[in-house]
């Protein structure tokens, strides 16, 4: 595998704003990526320019081993060879969809491109609606013209700019497994920006987490989830609380939910494990198990039914919150008190700040 | 169609009682559906006395037409058509693009400067221009007395690319003020889209933001198609013949008034076609984004380029405002040794009076037929619209004649009824008076005020609509909070349009103003209609100066 | 505070009631003393005329300007209830079309029958010319003797080959000039005429008098037929131009005519008043004005004129009857027409 794209700690500024701080990741081809924060966080900003749209002020980025951005220089976004997939897909109201997708193809022959756009929407499931005009169709399809446009031109790379957000949920869901497997089908790399986890964990390989212009962690769903880089990550990937514990001889952790046993994994690597350390350990509602004969005991605070299960807010008798979830045949009064254990395998560690 | 759906259904009186909030609403949207076939008849009025007169035709004058003129000044017509076509549309739009896309030298200055001709009438360019440059002029002048001898060869200015070249210079601002209204709403996406496509922002301007502009570049070029089919002023000091110097030949030399109003009623049939083929072909298109994205940043220009663009909207602003102007100012100092009239502040104050009136009142009704047509957009609805925006086609002094007929039998007959209930003698009670004028004006400015506004709407996305019935808001209330402050910038593009056409029109004023109460346009009329062009001057410069102050205003707003 | 807050509040109201008064009051001329006139002559040479007409008799005038085509339209729309008592129009063939239209009412006045010579007035008395438009040669003094020159009909030989200058056929001077032509020549000679005048022009037909003579001027041409007063305001502004008139056809027909004219309308209800102010605009006093204002003729036999006119020369006129120019006008545009003249 060849890295397509790399981001060498690249900077921007909107004048006095710091809207990307040091920045850098790397995508390998027929990856996908995915830029995951809340709004502000500078990931479209990022996007953008990827794509030559917004010029950098330090660092560099490399698109195939060839510098496009650097401090002074942006290659026109005419020249990369990137799709790009808009939040409100920008389609051209005044042509139709075949005309919307053959865009891009000036350089092809009438054939070449007439081939091309029968295969994308083809692909892309809108064969029928071929002759309407934007305003005609769906959400859905829509979306679907405007990546089928981005595609049409053989593009190195995709970026999509929050490409569910103007789509119902219910759709949502449905569609980023379609996208995803359309881009893996035709082996597209491609870089995704949004603010929903899941769409982010639906689609991508690879997820960055984004905080006030920095990356806080790159890396797989799955690391994000069980192996956080930092209280932001842990705070911001699922749910979870952090709760005060210290590190004792045997190499366990002790917090007010008892000792808690299990592969433990610490972010800070360069700290030691001295015993008596005090430290904060992530608790997931699946950590704590509620069992009637536990001697821990916790008030209902709030609960929210998840179908299969509850999700209960508890305290306990210092007053610290926890979460846990619990299948929902055990419906509990708020106010009432209920018996938990924790139920760790692995224990995510943070250094006491 | 929507239209088609059954009415509801009134023996089902327990259910209409409950709906009674959504019968009001559906007594709103009848109301809008009556209002453009109301307005329509209104203004078509003029238009169908211009056409009634297909009942008294006269063979041995269109014969004669025939066989003798006609066939070459139709030619001339079309060349013309064609030059002005192309000029305003070349000049408006590269004008606006340079000054909405690019910074140069002047940059901000010319663009708001480029929009001053709009307060020259064309005969004064074109008086202006003969002045100049034909063979009496300075120009040709000095250069004989250089070289000692007659020029070879100089391009002869009373001649088709002459009379073109003039129009083009009188009405690209049309051209210039909507294009910039289309390039400065447009937003930068579809343009980033163009380019994530391969395509770079000069091909991205051919691609995506032309025919994004097309229903403003369209409206602008009709207007200025429409001025040049029904100008007689600026092509009778070239002694260029068209359609329109046949109709006031047949009419003033043949005194057949009904033979030039159906040559009159053919010019605006061919607009009229013109103007449904075009939409036509625009139906289902839409030109809205689906999101206000932000403005297009503009690009600094260096070196030769903004050298270049400096110079070419220097040159077209030296010719089309600042060389009339300083050549009036001339004309008018002379004048100012002789005297000076000391009406001229009542003249000034009569022309700003019923400009204003008239902008507004025009403006309305423009923006009501607009919305109308966007709520009710079928085939006939849209097609009585085009009607009652025909008007501006037609030759001034013939749609005045249009006017005044049926408004003097309303006022006759008005007469009558009133003799017959109190037997006092009445005169005529209408004419005369402001409201016939301000109709008049109506009538003839709609297209003015219509077409910017129509384009407009295109960019307010039907959703918008939707969005804001969701939240109980509609009729009026939506008018109001939304469109209103999505329109504000083209209702003040309208309404200095009109203010600025009613300022320097005619042959209505002239029919249908009060006695003795005189504009400063009338009193163009009066002193170029026996060649005292240095006099006219006064009232020129003032009328200009006048059309100035809406002029300014608009670039005050559309800069912030 | 409170007190700009009211004078505000004030001008604003009464500028709202001014406009509604403007709004819904029309005029009405129902006083003895005021008669209305409808003038296709401009504002600044008839003004002075009313004035003096007021100041003479205590009658005021009200009046209108506009084309001649769109006032006759206003007449004939507005029927028996116009306002307009006397119609005045700078050509003969517009108050032939109004006479035809059965717009204007014979007077009979001694006094304007003694003034008015009758060909330059209607037979029946339903309109009078009260300025002569005289249409004359003008030449380039350097390119042209005089003694090469004689009528209208002589500018078609071709030895005026691309030295003619005409004005465009549009306007009514040339138009009447040839309806003129074809009433004493008949069609045939006058289309041949018209013809040859086409294939003399130096340049294509040009849009005014004034324009005309500076062609002449320049030496883009050598000859063109001009009305004298564009002649005679040229020459006061720039008197070093090597201009001269010319009176043409003294020989046979003298020199084409036309009148500046008014009648008295239909339905007019101050009759007596409207014909008082066409005797006086025939009156020596008057015809004086017109002269001082226009450099016109005067349509007077009895009253003098002074310079410039006199230096011009005397003339002999055409003496047939002017309301053949409105009665052949339109034969004579559609030769003019058919001879490709523009």
């Amino acid at each position: 595998m060849s890295i397509l794209l790399k981001l060498d700690n690249i900077s921007h500024t909107y004048g006095q704003q710091v809207t990307v701080d040091e920045l850098s990741f790397e995508l390998e081809k027929g990856e996908i990526g995915c830029l995951l924060g809340p709004s502000g966080c500078g990931k479209t900003t990022v996007l953008r320019s990827i794509a030559g749209f917004e010029p950098i002020m330090s660092g560099e980025i490399w698109l195939n081993g060839v510098s496009v951005s650097r401090a002074g220089f942006v290659l026109p976004p005419e020249q990369r060879r990137i799709g790009m997939v808009f939040q409100e897909y920008a389609l051209f109201p005044h042509l139709n969809v075949t005309a919307n997708v053959g865009f891009g193809l000036h350089h092809s022959t009438r054939t070449e491109r007439a081939h091309r756009v029968a295969e994308l929407l083809q692909v892309t499931g809108l064969t029928e609606v071929a002759d309407r005009y934007p305003h005609e169709l769906s959400g859905g399809q829509q979306q679907r013209v405007a990546l089928a446009r981005a595609l049409a031109p053989y593009p190195e790379l995709i970026l999509l700019d929050e490409p569910f957000s103007n789509l119902d949920v219910g759709l949502r869901e449905h569609l980023s497994q379609e996208i995803r497997d359309l881009l893996k089908k035709l082996n597209i790399t491609a870089i995704l920006v949004t603010h929903d986890q899941s769409e982010a964990f639906a689609v991508a390989d690879k997820i960055g987490v984004m905080h006030a212009g920095k990356m806080m962690q790159w890396s797989s769903a799955h690391d994000l989830y069980h192996r956080p880089a930092n209280r932001f990550i842990a705070d911001f990937i699922g749910q979870g609380v952090l709760i005060p514990g210290t590190f004792m001889l045997s190499g366990e952790v002790e917090t007010e939910l008892g000792v808690l046993t299990g592969s433990i994994y610490r972010p800070d690597p360069s700290s030691s494990e001295v015993p008596d350390k005090q430290v904060d350990v992530l608790i997931r509602p699946d950590d704590i198990i509620h069992d009637d004969h536990s001697p821990l005991q916790a008030a209902v605070v709030h609960k929210a039914f998840r179908g299969a299960q509850f999700l209960y807010t508890l305290r306990l008798a210092s007053g610290q919150i926890v979460l846990s979830l619990v299948p929902s045949h055990h419906d509990h009064a708020i106010g009432e008190k209920i018996g938990i254990r924790p139920e760790t395998d692995h224990i995510v560690v943070f250094d006491r700040l | 169609m929507k239209n088609d759906s059954p009415p509801v259904n009134l023996t089902v009186a327990p259910a209409t009682r409950q709906r009674c909030g959504d019968e009001a609403k559906y007594g709103i949207r009848r109301a809008w559906r009556v209002f453009p076939f109301l307005v329509a008849s209104l203004v078509l009025v003029p238009v169908c006395v211009v056409f009634a007169s297909f009942l008294s035709p006269d063979s041995e004058i269109w014969q004669h037409l025939i066989t003798t003129t006609l066939p070459g000044l139709l030619t001339n017509t079309l060349w013309l058509s064609l030059g002005v076509i192309l000029g305003t549309s070349f000049l408006g739009v590269s004008l606006a693009w340079l000054t909405s896309v690019y910074t140069f030298p002047g940059s901000r200055f010319f663009s708001w400067a480029l929009f001053l001709p709009l307060a020259i009438p064309a005969y004064v360019i074109a008086f202006v221009a003969l002045g100049m440059f034909d063979y009496t002029g300075p120009v040709q002048t000095s250069l004989r007395h250089w070289f000692n001898s007659d020029l070879l060869w100089f391009p002869d200015i009373r001649s088709g690319p002459g009379v073109a070249v003039v129009m083009t210079l009188a009405f690209y601002p049309y051209v210039y003020l909507l294009s910039r209204d289309a390039f400065l709403t447009q937003g930068k996406r579809l343009l980033e889209v163009a380019q994530s496509l391969g395509f770079n922002r000069q091909q991205g301007f051919f691609r995506v933001v032309l025919p994004m502009a097309r229903p403003w570049i369209v409206a602008g070029v009709m207007l200025a198609l429409m001025e040049t089919l029904a100008d007689f002023g600026a092509v009778s000091i070239f002694n260029y013949d068209t359609f329109t110097t046949a109709i006031y030949k047949t009419w003033f030399g043949m005194f057949s008034l009904s033979t030039a109003s159906q040559l009159a009623s053919l010019l605006i049939l061919i607009v009229l076609v013109i103007i449904l083929t075009e939409q036509r072909f625009r139906l289902r298109m839409r030109f809205s984004e689906s999101r206000k994205s932000t403005r297009v940043e503009r690009i600094p220009l260096t070196g030769w380029k903004a050298v270049a663009a400096t110079s070419f909207a220097g040159a077209v602003l030296f010719f089309a405002f600042v060389l009339p102007v300083v050549q009036l100012g001339l004309w008018a100092m002379h004048a100012l040794e002789v005297g000076v009239d000391g009406r001229y502040p009542e003249f000034a104050w009569h022309s700003i009076l019923l400009s204003v009136l008239a902008a507004l009142i025009t403006c309305l009704v423009a923006a009501m037929l607009a919305y109308s047509v966007r709520i009710h957009s079928d085939r006939y609805t849209r097609f009585s619209v085009r009607l009652a925006t025909i008007g501006y086609a037609l030759p001034g002094a013939v749609l005045a004649v249009g006017i005044f007929i049926p408004m003097a039998w309303l006022d006759n007959l008005l007469s009558d009824w009133i003799e017959a209930i109190t037997g006092a003698e009445t005169g005529l009670l209408i004419q005369g008076t402001l409201v016939v004028m301000l109709a008049a004006y109506m009538t003839r400015f709609l297209a003015v005020s219509y077409f910017p506004l129509e384009s407009a709407l295109q960019r307010v996305t039907r959703s918008i609509d939707e969005a804001a019935a969701g939240f109980g808001v509609t009729g009026w209330r939506m008018l109001k909070t939304i469109y209103f402050p999505m329109l504000k910038s083209s209702l003040l593009t309208a309404a200095t349009l009109v203010f600025v056409d009613v300022m320097k029109e005619m042959p209505i004023t002239l029919m249908t103003r009060p006695f003795d109460w005189d504009t400063l346009a009338v009193r163009i009329f009066s002193l170029t209609s026996e060649g005292q062009w240095e006099q006219a001057a006064i009232p020129a410069l003032t009328l200009i100066l006048t059309g100035l102050i809406p002029i300014i205003f608009l670039v005050r707003h559309s800069e912030t | 505070m409170s007190r700009s807050f009211i004078s505000g509040l004030f001008s604003r109201w009464s500028s709202g009631l001014f406009l509604a008064g403007f709004l819904f009051v029309a005029p009405v001329s129902s006083q003895a003393e005021e008669i209305v006139v409808y003038s296709a002559r401009i504002e600044q040479l008839i003004k002075p005329l009313f004035d003096a007409f007021t100041k003479e008799t205590g009658i005021t005038v009200k009046f209108t300007t506009d084309k001649e085509g769109a006032l006759l339209t206003r007449l004939l729309a507005e029927g028996k209830r116009t306002p307009a008592d006397v119609l005045i129009t700078v050509d003969a063939g517009n108050l032939w079309d109004a006479t035809r239209n059965n717009l204007l009412k014979p007077v009979t006045s001694p006094i304007l029958e003694a003034n008015i010579p009758a060909n330059l007035r209607d037979p029946k008395g339903q309109w009078f010319g009260l300025t002569v438009r005289a249409r004359t040669i003008v030449y380039n003094t350097s390119k042209v003797k005089p003694e090469e020159l004689s009528t209208y009909e002589d500018l078609a030989d071709p030895k005026w080959k691309n030295r003619l200058c005409l004005r465009s056929s549009k306007k009514v001077y040339n138009q009447s000039l040839v309806a003129m032509m074809i009433a004493e020549l008949g069609e045939t000679e006058t289309e041949r005429i018209v013809k040859g005048w086409v294939n003399n022009l130096a340049t294509d037909p040009i849009a005014d008098d004034t324009l005309a003579l500076e062609y002449v001027a320049a030496g883009r041409c050598d000859v063109t037929l001009v009305n004298t007063y564009y002649y005679g305001r040229l020459m006061r502004e720039h008197p070093a131009l090597p201009l001269a008139i010319f009176w043409p056809n003294q020989a046979t027909t003298g020199v084409h005519v036309n009148v500046s004219g008014a009648g008295v309308t239909r339905y007019s209800k101050h009759e007596a008043a409207a014909v008082r102010l066409l005797e006086f605009l025939s009156s020596e006093h008057a015809q004086k004005l017109f002269v001082e204002l226009n450099m016109e003729y005067p349509a007077n036999p009895q009253v003098k004129y002074g310079e410039p006119l006199t230096d011009w020369g005397n003339f002999k006129q055409d003496p047939k009857s002017i309301v053949k120019a409105g009665e052949l006008q339109p034969e004579a545009v559609r030769l003019m027409d058919r001879a490709g003249y523009r």
